[in-house]
Parts: C-alpha cells; sequence; structure tokens
C-alpha cells in the first residue's frame, strides 16, 4: 500500500488509537493530517507541552459572541491526541483538514436562526434528564433534516460533532449531539454490527476492533521492545536487504490491514446509504480532499490521514480541484478564536450532558495504558480500590474474578472479555452480588475522575471576553476603589445588573457584595458594594471552565453544585441565587435535586429550615417576573411533607430541641401563609397545629405556641384557647411544663404580651396558676418566666402590672379566703417590672388600706368584679 | 419457597403422581432435547454445556423445533453469570428477597448440569452437621463397628463422590459452625472421615448452589472465609410492573382456588394497585420517576402482595359484596408498610399525600387509605 495512508478511526476508540499509533511507526509519514479545525494548527505545538494532560478540548468561539461556541475533546485515547502526539515529538509537520470553524460556527448560526424553535425544544430537552427520550426523539428530526449526520458519526462520540449543525449557542446542546448520531438508521457502525449478528453496535466495534489485539503492536512489544527500537530496527532492515524489505513491507501492510477492512465497508456503507446530498458534509469532505491534494505537493505521497472512518471513502474520490472549490464557495464566515481548555472524564462521558459519547472513560483509558493482560491489570485495580474503601478483597478474589470474566466472555462468544463481563464477575465475586460497591467502581474506576491540564500559555477564556462586554452595556466599569451601587429592580437596566453581579457570585468571582441597603425595605431595591481586585481576572479564567459566557457558566455552575449539594438547606439558598441570578435553565434541575433531598431526608427540621428561603424564593421571584411554578410546586410538597413529619417529630424533645423545634412552627407558619398556590394546605397545617396544641406528649412550650397561632388566625376559639391553657396550668401538670407553655404561648413575638393585657381572663388563668406554684417549683420556673415576660416593651409591662395590681386587689377584696397567698405576677415578674411593683406585699397592712382607696377611687366591689368578667 | 413463573409448570406437576415432581422429571423431554442439539463443549460430567443450560432456564427453540420454555423470567445476565460461575468449578450463593424465585433456579440449575435435583439439604437453624457431612447407622455401628457400611452420606458427600451438582437451601438459617464445615469441602474438595482414616475426595463436575434470603444477613452471617468460595448473584425482583401483577395475579388465583374464595371479577385494577403501591416504596420512586420516596422497613416483596390481596379477597367475599374494593386492600397494605410504628408510619403518610392523593382514579383507595391510617 502506497501513500496517502487514510487511517479511518474511531474518535476515541482506544483500540484505534493504538492501531493509528503502530500504523504510524510503521509507515513513519512525513506529514500527519488529523481532521479538526485548521484555526487549531497553531495550537498544536502545545500539543507537546510539558504541562499539557488530557483530557482536553478544543475550544472554538466566535469573536463577537462567544455563546457562539464548539468543543473538541481529546481524551488520552483518543487516536487523533495520539497522532498529534506522535508528530509534534518526532517534529513531523501535522495539520488539521477539516472545514474551518469559522465556518461550521458561522453554518450553525444561520441554521440556528433558521430554526429557533426547534433548538428551542432541544435545549430545553437538555436541561431536563428525564426528558431524555424526548431529546431522542428532537434529535432524530434534527438528523431527518440532514440524514448524513449520522452516517457522519462514525463512531459515536465522532468529535467534529462539536461544530456539527447544530453547534448552537447552548454548549450542552452542542455537546449533546453525540448519542444523537446513535441512529439505529443510518449509524455506519449500526449497519455493520446487524450484519455481524450483534444487537448492539457498540459491542461489536468493541469486539471487532477495540480489542482485537493489532499485530503490529504484537511485534513490537515482544520480539523487538520498544517502538522506537523498533523503529531504528526496521530501517536497518530496510538497508539490510530485499528479505529485510519485504519483512518490513509485511508488517506495515499487517499493521494497515484494520484500516483498510474498516474503509472498505465504509465505503460499501457509503454507496448503499450515500450522504444524502447535505452540502455541510460535502463541504467539510472537499475542504478535506483540497488540505490532502496541497500536502501531497508538499510533502509528497508519504503522508497520514487520521479521520472519521466514514470520511475514508470520500476522500479516496477522484474529483476536480475546481469541484470541491465550487463546494466550498460563498460558505458564510464569521471571526473565530480558539484555544485549549481542560476537560474532564465525566464530561466525556455520555450521561453527564458534556458527552463526547463514551460511556467508560476510565475503562478506555485503562485499555489504552495496560501494556498487556488488561483483564488481570483491571482486576488488580478494582481489588486495590476496594480494599482502600475497607472491603475485604484477596488475590484469590483477583483470580476467580478474572477466570470469571473470561468464562463469560467465551461463553457469550466475545474474543476477549468486555466491560460487560468484568462488571459481571467484580459484582458475583468481589461485590457479594451487591451494586452499591459496584457504584462506587462504576463512578471512580469506569468513569475515573481525571481532570485535564492546559499549559498558562494557551489563549484566554472566552468567558473574559463575555464579562467585558456585559461591562461594557451595562455601563459597569471594574474599578478598584469600592463604591456603593443602588438598583432600583423594576427598571430594566438595574435588574440587569444585578442579574450580572448575582451571577459573578455564583461563579465565586466576589466583584459585588450584597450591602444592607439604604432604609428601604421594599423588595425592589437592592444595594451592592463593588470593587474590582486584579485577582478577579484569575477568578474569570478559572471559572472559564463552566462555560464560555456568564450566563451559560453560571448555570453549568449552579446546576453542579445542585446536584453535589449536601444539605438541604444548601440546596434552597442555592435555589434562591438562581432566582436572582435569574437561571432559568438551571432551575429545573435545582428543582429535581431540591424535590429529591427533599424527599429522602427525614429531619423535619431540615426541611422546616428549607421552607422559608423558598418562600421568600417565590416572593422575589414575582418581583422579577420569573417563572415560579416548579417552585411553587416544590415549596408546596415540602410544606405537606413537614404537614406529615411535624407531629412524630415534636414528641420527646428536650428543652433546647422544643426551643429549635418552636421556631421552626413559627418560620414554616409564616411561610406557608406566604405560598400562593396550595388551597388545601392552610387546612392541612391547621390541622397540623391543632394535633400539636392538643398532644399532651408534645412539649409545653410548642403546644403553647401552636394554640397561639391558632388564636391569632382566628381558628381558635377564645374559650377553647381558655381551656386549653387551663388544662395546660392545671395542677396535674409539671410546673416546668406549664411555664414553657406559657412562654410558647404568650412570649417571645412582638404582640405576645398584648394578648395578655386584652384578655383578661388568660391573664387571669396565669395568674391563678402562678400564684397556685409551690415554693421549690417557683425557684424552677422563674428564669422561664422572666425570660417569657423581659422580652416584652416596658409599656406592655407596665399596663399588665397596673391589671394584675388592680385584679389582685379586686381579687383579694372580694375573695377574703384567698387572701393567703401573694399575688403571683407581681412575684413572678418582678424582675422585669418597675420598681414600684416591686416586693412582696404585705398582707395585713394592704388590707387595711382598701376600704380608703375604694372611698378614694368611688368604686364598689360589684363594679370591679363586673370588669374582670 | 419457588414461584412457577410459567403455565407450563405448574400444568407438568398436575400431570405425573406426584403432587410435585421434580424438575428433571417434569422437564425430561426438554431435557433431553437440549443434550441432543448441543454440540458446545461440555465440561466433565456435565449433561449439557454451559450454553444450553442457559438456554434450559431461559428458553428458546432448538433447531429441531421444540421449544423449550422459560423457566425464569428475568434478565439473561443473571442466569449466564451463575451457569459460568458453576462452570468454572465455583460455588454459586443465589441471594435475594423471598419470592424471587432462588429456590427454583438452583433446582433447575442442578437438574440441567446434573440431571438429579434431589441432592439436597435444607437450612434450619436445626440443621446438625450430620447433614453435611456424613452420620451413622447406629444399629450396624455398634454391631460391626466403624466401617464405610456403617457410614449414613449426607447429600453433599453423595454429590462429592458421584460428581453431581448439591443444594443448600437457607444456608443463612443453618449456625455458624455448621456453616463452616463447608469451607474445606468448598476449599480442598475433600471431606475426611477421621473415624475410618479416610477421606471423600470429590470427583470433578462436583459444585454446591446455596440459596439464602439477603434479608435474613443478621441471623447467621456467612463468614468472610465461607463467603470467599462462593460466587454470589442477586436475584431482583420482577422488572417490570406487568411481570409483577402477572405473576401475583396467577399465585392469588391458585391460592384463592384452594381457600374456596368465589372469584373477584374485578379484582385485576386492585392487584395492580397494590404492586404499584409496593413497588413505588420499595425503589423509593414513583412509577412517573418524577418522585423520590423514603422506603419502609419492610420488604414488600411479590410475595407479601399476593398475601395483601388474597387477604382483600378473603374480606371482599365474607364481609363485603364479593367485589375486591380499594377499602378491603387498605388495611393490608398498611400492616404490609407500616412495620416501624414509627417511622413508617411516617413514610406512609407522605406516601399518602405526596403521590396517592394526586393520582388520577386513586380518590377511593386514598379515602380508605386515611380512614385505616387516622
Amino acid at each position: 500500500m502506497t501513500g496517502p495512508f487514510l487511517l479511518g478511526v474511531r474518535h476515541h476508540g482506544p483500540g484505534s488509537a493504538r492501531a493509528v499509533r503502530a500504523a504510524l511507526d510503521a509507515i513513519s509519514p512525513m506529514a500527519v493530517l488529523i481532521e479538526g479545525p485548521p484555526e487549531a494548527d497553531d495550537l498544536l505545538s502545545l500539543a507537546g507541552d510539558e504541562a499539557m494532560r488530557p483530557p482536553v478540548a478544543l475550544l472554538a468561539h466566535a469573536v463577537d459572541d462567544p455563546g457562539r461556541a464548539a468543543f473538541w475533546p481529546l481524551a488520552e485515547f483518543s487516536p487523533e491526541w495520539v497522532a498529534m502526539r506522535w508528530a509534534v515529538e518526532r517534529g513531523v509537520p501535522v495539520r488539521f483538514i477539516d472545514l474551518p470553524a469559522a465556518h461550521s460556527l458561522a453554518i450553525a448560526a444561520e441554521e440556528e436562526r433558521a430554526e429557533e424553535a426547534d433548538r428551542y425544544a432541544l435545549a430545553e430537552a437538555e436541561a431536563e434528564a428525564e426528558a431524555e427520550a424526548e431529546a431522542e426523539a428532537d434529535n432524530e428530526s434534527a438528523r431527518d433534516r440532514e440524514c448524513d449526520v449520522a452516517g457522519r458519526g462514525a463512531g459515536h462520540g465522532d468529535v467534529d460533532g462539536g461544530a456539527g449543525p447544530e453547534g448552537s449557542r447552548q454548549p450542552t446542546a452542542v455537546d449533546r449531539e453525540a448519542p444523537a448520531e446513535v441512529d439505529v438508521r443510518v449509524d455506519p457502525i449500526a449497519v455493520l454490527a446487524e450484519t455481524a449478528g450483534y444487537d448492539d453496535p457498540e459491542r461489536w466495534w468493541e469486539d471487532v476492533i477495540e480489542h482485537r489485539g493489532t499485530p503490529a503492536a504484537g511485534h513490537d512489544s515482544a520480539p523487538e521492545g520498544t517502538p522506537e527500537g523498533h523503529d531504528g530496527q526496521s530501517r536497518r532492515d530496510g538497508q539490510g536487504g530485499q528479505d529485510g524489505d519485504d519483512r518490513q513491507q509485511r508488517r506495515r501492510d499487517e499493521t494497515l490491514a484494520p484500516f483498510l477492512a474498516v474503509g472498505e465497508a465504509m465505503a460499501a456503507l457509503r454507496a448503499m446509504y450515500g450522504h444524502g446530498g447535505h452540502e455541510r458534509d460535502g463541504a467539510r469532505e472537499a475542504h478535506m480532499r483540497l488540505q490532502l491534494r496541497s500536502a501531497r505537493k508538499e510533502f509528497g505521497d508519504g503522508v497520514a490521514v487520521v479521520c472519521g472512518a466514514w470520511h475514508v471513502p470520500a476522500l479516496q474520490t477522484k474529483t476536480t480541484i475546481s469541484a470541491d472549490r465550487a463546494l466550498l464557495k460563498g460558505l458564510p464566515k464569521t471571526r473565530t478564536e480558539m484555544t485549549w481548555v481542560p476537560w474532564t472524564h465525566r464530561r466525556l462521558a455520555r450521561h453527564s450532558g458534556y458527552g463526547a459519547g463514551i460511556d467508560s472513560p476510565g475503562w478506555y483509558g485503562h485499555l489504552f495504558q495496560s501494556k498487556d493482560r488488561p483483564i488481570e491489570r483491571w482486576m488488580t485495580k478494582v481489588a486495590g480500590l476496594l480494599r482502600d474503601e475497607d472491603q475485604p478483597v484477596s488475590s484469590a478474589h483477583v483470580i476467580e474474578a478474572v477466570r470469571l470474566a473470561q468464562t463469560l466472555a467465551a461463553m457469550r462468544g466475545r474474543p476477549l472479555a468486555g466491560l460487560v463481563e468484568t462488571t459481571d464477575a467484580v459484582r458475583a465475586v468481589m461485590c457479594d452480588g451487591s451494586d452499591v460497591p459496584l457504584d462506587l467502581i462504576r463512578d471512580r474506576l469506569i468513569m475515573g475522575d481525571v481532570l485535564g491540564q492546559v499549559p498558562d500559555s494557551a489563549p484566554a477564556v472566552p468567558l473574559q471576553r463575555d464579562l467585558a462586554r456585559a461591562q461594557r452595556t451595562l455601563r459597569l466599569k471594574p474599578e478598584a476603589w469600592e463604591r456603593q451601587l443602588d438598583l432600583d429592580l423594576r427598571k430594566d437596566q438595574d435588574a440587569a445588573k444585578s442579574r450580572l453581579l448575582h451571577r459573578l457570585r455564583l461563579l465565586s468571582v466576589a466583584w459585588g457584595e450584597p450591602a444592607a441597603g439604604r432604609a428601604s425595605t421594599g423588595t425592589f431595591r437592592e444595594s451592592w458594594r463593588l470593587r474590582w481586585e486584579p485577582e478577579l481576572f484569575v477568578r474569570v479564567a478559572e471559572a472559564g471552565v463552566w462555560g464560555t459566557t456568564v450566563l451559560l457558566a453560571a448555570t453549568a455552575k449552579a446546576e453542579y453544585r445542585a446536584l453535589s449539594a449536601t444539605a438541604l438547606a444548601e440546596i434552597t439558598a442555592l435555589a434562591e441565587e438562581c432566582l436572582l441570578a435569574e437561571l432559568t435553565d438551571a432551575l429545573p434541575v435545582v428543582m429535581q435535586a431540591l424535590a429529591d433531598r427533599a424527599a429522602l431526608d427525614s429531619d423535619v427540621g431540615h426541611l422546616a429550615q428549607a421552607l422559608p428561603a423558598l418562600a421568600r424564593s417565590l416572593r422575589y421571584g414575582d418581583v422579577r417576573s420569573t417563572d415560579t411554578g416548579a417552585l411553587a410546586g416544590v415549596a408546596t410538597g415540602l410544606a405537606e411533607r413537614i404537614c406529615v413529619g411535624l407531629p412524630p417529630a415534636c414528641s420527646g424533645l428536650d428543652a433546647d430541641g422544643a426551643a429549635a423545634m418552636r421556631r421552626h412552627v413559627d418560620a414554616v407558619h409564616t411561610a406557608i401563609g406566604l405560598l400562593p398556590t396550595a388551597e388545601e394546605l392552610p387546612a392541612r397545617w391547621r390541622a397540623v397545629l391543632h394535633r400539636l396544641a392538643s398532644q399532651d406528649s408534645v412539649p409545653g412550650v410548642i403546644r403553647g405556641r401552636a394554640a397561639r397561632l391558632l388564636l391569632d388566625e382566628g381558628r381558635l376559639e377564645e374559650t377553647e384557647a381558655a381551656r386549653l391553657m387551663s388544662l395546660a396550668l392545671s395542677s396535674a401538670a409539671p410546673p416546668v411544663e406549664a411555664a414553657a407553655w406559657i412562654e410558647g404561648f404568650v412570649g417571645g413575638a412582638s404582640g405576645g404580651g398584648l394578648l395578655l393585657v386584652h384578655d383578661e381572663r388568660l391573664l387571669g388563668l396565669v395568674d391563678a396558676w402562678l400564684t397556685g406554684v409551690s415554693a421549690e417549683a417557683f425557684t424552677d420556673v422563674l428564669p422561664l418566666l422572666r425570660r417569657t415576660f423581659a422580652a416584652y416593651e416596658s409599656t406592655v409591662r407596665r399596663t399588665l402590672g397596673e391589671q394584675i395590681r388592680r385584679g389582685s386587689t379586686t381579687r383579694f377584696s372580694g375573695r377574703p379566703g384567698s387572701g393567703a397567698v401573694t399575688p403571683g405576677l407581681g412575684r413572678g415578674m418582678a424582675g422585669g417590672f418597675d420598681r414600684d411593683f416591686d416586693g412582696g406585699l404585705d398582707q395585713g397592712r394592704a388590707d387595711a388600706v382598701l376600704p380608703v382607696l375604694r372611698l378614694l377611687l368611688g368604686v364598689d366591689d360589684s363594679a370591679l368584679v363586673g370588669d374582670r368578667g | 419457597m419457588t414461584m412457577p413463573e410459567t403455565g407450563s409448570s405448574i400444568g407438568a406437576a398436575a400431570d405425573g403422581e406426584a403432587l410435585r415432581p421434580h424438575a428433571e422429571v417434569a422437564f425430561a423431554q426438554e431435557l433431553t432435547a437440549l443434550a441432543a442439539a448441543d454440540d458446545r463443549p461440555r465440561p466433565i460430567s456435565w449433561r449439557m454445556s454451559p450454553w444450553a443450560v442457559a438456554t434450559y432456564l431461559l428458553g428458546g427453540t432448538l433447531p429441531d423445533g421444540t421449544v423449550i420454555t422459560p423457566k425464569y423470567v428475568g434478565p439473561r445476565r443473571i442466569v449466564e453469570v451463575a451457569v459460568t460461575t458453576l462452570a468454572t468449578d465455583r460455588a454459586l450463593l443465589l441471594l435475594g428477597v423471598p419470592g424471587t424465585a432462588k429456590t427454583w433456579v438452583s433446582e433447575h440449575l442442578a437438574a440441567a448440569v446434573s440431571g438429579d435435583s434431589t441432592l439436597l439439604v435444607q437450612g434450619t437453624a436445626g440443621t446438625p452437621e450430620e447433614a453435611i457431612r456424613y452420620g451413622w447407622n447406629y444399629a450396624r455401628l455398634l454391631a460391626h463397628g466403624p466401617s464405610r457400611d456403617a457410614l449414613v452420606p449426607s447429600p453433599v458427600m453423595r454429590a462429592m463422590a458421584e460428581g453431581m451438582t448439591a443444594r443448600v437451601e437457607e444456608l443463612t438459617r443453618i449456625p455458624a459452625d455448621v456453616q463452616d464445615t463447608l469451607i474445606t469441602i468448598l476449599s480442598e474438595k475433600t471431606l475426611p472421615i477421621p473415624e475410618l482414616g479416610q477421606e471423600v475426595q470429590a470427583v470433578r463436575g462436583f459444585n454446591l448452589i446455596a440459596t439464602a434470603n439477603n434479608r435474613d444477613r443478621g441471623v447467621n452471617d456467612l463468614s468472610s472465609a465461607l463467603r470467599r468460595r462462593f460466587n454470589t448473584v442477586v436475584l431482583p425482583l420482577p422488572a417490570t410492573p406487568d411481570a409483577e401483577v402477572d405473576i401475583v395475579s396467577r399465585r392469588v388465583d391458585q391460592i384463592g382456588r384452594s381457600l374456596d374464595l368465589p372469584a373477584a371479577p374485578e379484582g385485576l385494577e386492585e392487584i395492580r394497585r397494590v404492586v404499584t403501591v409496593f413497588r413505588e416504596l420499595r425503589e423509593g420512586v414513583s412509577a412517573d420517576g418524577r418522585t423520590k420516596l423514603k422506603s419502609p422497613s419492610g420488604t414488600l416483596s411479590t410475595a407479601e402482595a399476593i398475601s395483601v390481596v388474597t387477604g382483600g379477597l378473603a374480606l371482599a367475599a365474607h364481609f363485603g359484596d364479593g367485589v375486591l374494593r380499594p377499602a378491603d386492600m387498605a388495611a393490608g397494605i398498611l400492616g404490609a408498610v407500616v412495620r416501624d410504628p414509627a417511622a413508617d408510619r411516617v413514610i406512609w403518610q407522605e406516601y399518602l399525600e405526596t403521590v396517592v392523593r394526586e393520582r388520577d382514579g386513586w380518590k377511593d383507595f386514598y379515602r380508605a387509605c386515611r380512614e385505616v391510617s387516622v
């Protein structure tokens, strides 16, 4: 076989990568051409940089619109990456030959304008994980428009997917394109797999290509040592004579055989399915042909092309230069910039939304790295991980797991145990059949938590540009000195500023800090302290991994935080931030996380803490006219869970627990009052309060509080309140409990004392109880009572004191028989009351004054008694 | 317990003399046909290749047109791992909550691999060591002294000597010290008889299938030494609501007939409801996948669903109008769900309020449950 050498690959296939490396070693090409955006040619040298560590991605974005971007993720085991590194290390010229990103982004923009509605549906679908199926359907319709897209995905997760026609403003949408290409109808791999009798195309490719020990690689590693050694060896062989030449030729053919076979298969498929006549793929391939042609002119025939297998037949086609040029004529163009950005394995994976379409990057990485005995090495890794987690896994386990995996593969008729077999074996042998440790393995090994790294010399991230643009349009200059900014959210410009600042805060770019505003309690006012520090540039650069614009980055970060948050209150706070920053796309994710966390959290306290923030958010949402339907739903659900869980949670509490719970009851009560949607909910909540008020096992302070809340709402008859109070204060109840009840009923919140001022019957009950408390018990209840009454405003205290004085006066004269008891409240409130009310009264002397007082005031007994009734 | 999942197994049982013939008898024809059609390599002393064993359990059609009925309805992966385990000469431990066809699978595996499913040790709290090793015929022992003739071999010992598959049911119910006698058998593949100074060495083909209830882990948990000798396969609960409804209504029908309960014509709706409730609570997520739920402490297995429905039928027949209604089921469901009066009750009420109340057509059920819950 003579050049050019067309190496058709499956993007992100470790087997392909290995084969490409072996092929490059065998043919020593004069130049390497790779399917990718030519704008990145200047960045290629960075691939050889010490500080560059895959997974990384090439990022192209339109200069005037950083939100329009596309990614080309590259993992260690991506054939393109391998080819790149191979060429850079050896100083072989390397070029990208795909259609320039300038065109692909511009085309995407045009199509996007044409299909705005469709894109919206797609982006919507992305946002909701559970709407996966719908997304597939949408993607399918997208594919119908350009039926060769799927074809282009010669492997799932075709890297050029990012620049595909759907490379829209939404990176999520861009990256989700990969799974879209997994279409049974036009997916070439699927067709080939079906022909071979496989139901799973992914598995077929793995069996035939990825797991296939490349013969050349075998030669290299076994008899001739390292690839470098082999290189020198084969050159010498070449000089050595005809015999050596033959051997080299033979090896070269062996190495290239799989590529030939794949190319032929693809040619057959393309002959059958064509490429649908979509101009863009045609243009891409025309561009590749032109580039290949000029490379051949420059370097001769010995050039190697690494591209998706699907393109191989197109590159073999004989066409004229003018025909190819004609295809490229009149393509729209936009100014683009490119850079390297770090990537993660998680983002390579299909289900994390940023997918390059690989389920198991960690496993692929392992296959690519391990020189031999991949299964044995993998099982050892798994055992190591399990041991680190304190699972007893011995070498015997590893041996049995390997045996089981291999036998399983044999039984299923596969040449080598794949991920499915190894996972089955690990589950049965090492995990006792349980899926729990398996999740850990899936997360740590099969996915693998690898974070890429790019050198500092890589160009700046587009996020900075987007921020600068926003600052210009909002006339919000970054200034080094601190200044106060007052915003009126009813004005559009001010609302936009507030959103920007909130989004930056979410991204940990602390440019503005919310400040206590000028005396204003309106929800439409907001105050900020602004100060731009030079370090913030670094912060922005760091935040660049989240997205290319402030909005997208903040959305991505909010979603990430929602999924990784552990405490419920954390997520509710996040929801609040999302509303403030108007991250509508992140909200569904946050809400789902919130609902899930709330459902599983069995601590009513947590739920109760979360509810007020939600209720607040609902009100803010109204001010900012965002859609809060989902939020209201979640809040109602939360409130219902509280209604169910609160009564059992209130029994058996100690004093501190009861006090905390009482605060929760207050908070929930307020929050439920704020919830707009629920009609049944207030009624349900009142039923809960009734239960709390009447249940003996509930601590006094909560019982009292519940009774008070109901009374204030007008849902408790005053006579009923009095009954509850006398029940709580009856002599059988322990005095401390009774005092706690009083604290709950009339303590704390403003207006607590006014009730007693206005309702003398209740005051009388309290008074009567207090006077009945025994001397020993009194010492116990005193601190409680003092806490309750000392919180009243002084006027309330005075009025109460006066009433008691009058009341007690009346009582003593009216019922001389009870004269042996000192006035209770006077004693109880001694510390909190005015000086003149201090001290006990001398019974005898007081009695002596009474007739005179009565005479002076001109009142008689019956009038006073009537007052009290 | 066994769970016949196919009509044919039930029918076959009725054909023979025995109330319930062994698998190798009931399915003799299928086994013969499979063995005849099987041209793949067989492990030593296996009746057929691992592939054929898997086909026997999962069902299929042979080239000669013989239809193999599915014995186990469930993931193919599980059967493949189980068969492969036996082929790699490792002991197999089938775990699962009650009613997941553990015994059923183990019986059919033994029948297909060794042609004999009767080498069985039933594990109980009182299972003695003799049941696993060997006992003595005391009359003979006293008359003639210790000899191989006076020895009464256990099923396990016989399986070792003949290269067959032995079965141990409810392994975790067996006291720990008795369990441990299995360690030597499984690792050394030999059973010493110190009284005679002899030993029985396992012939190739010997293997052991144990079943255990994984809710019982605490009873007599396996020592890690023993555990290590087993490959573990967990049999899951039915994957789809339809499959479960099918299993439940079939069993309820059988039980109902034996209790002479009148048939409930409109009961399917309620059965579906019970299955839905149990599945949702078990899996901790509502059927539409939108709401997460807490799971109560009970198992809520298919078997329990069956007993709730049977109970409801009895209520309807004897105290109601013979039609299965939500009210007949409510108390039974409550009893099955609320095992721990404090925690489970909250879970159940949350479930009622957040899931049941909203659901179309469940109003009656919601009301009935509220009535019994209060």
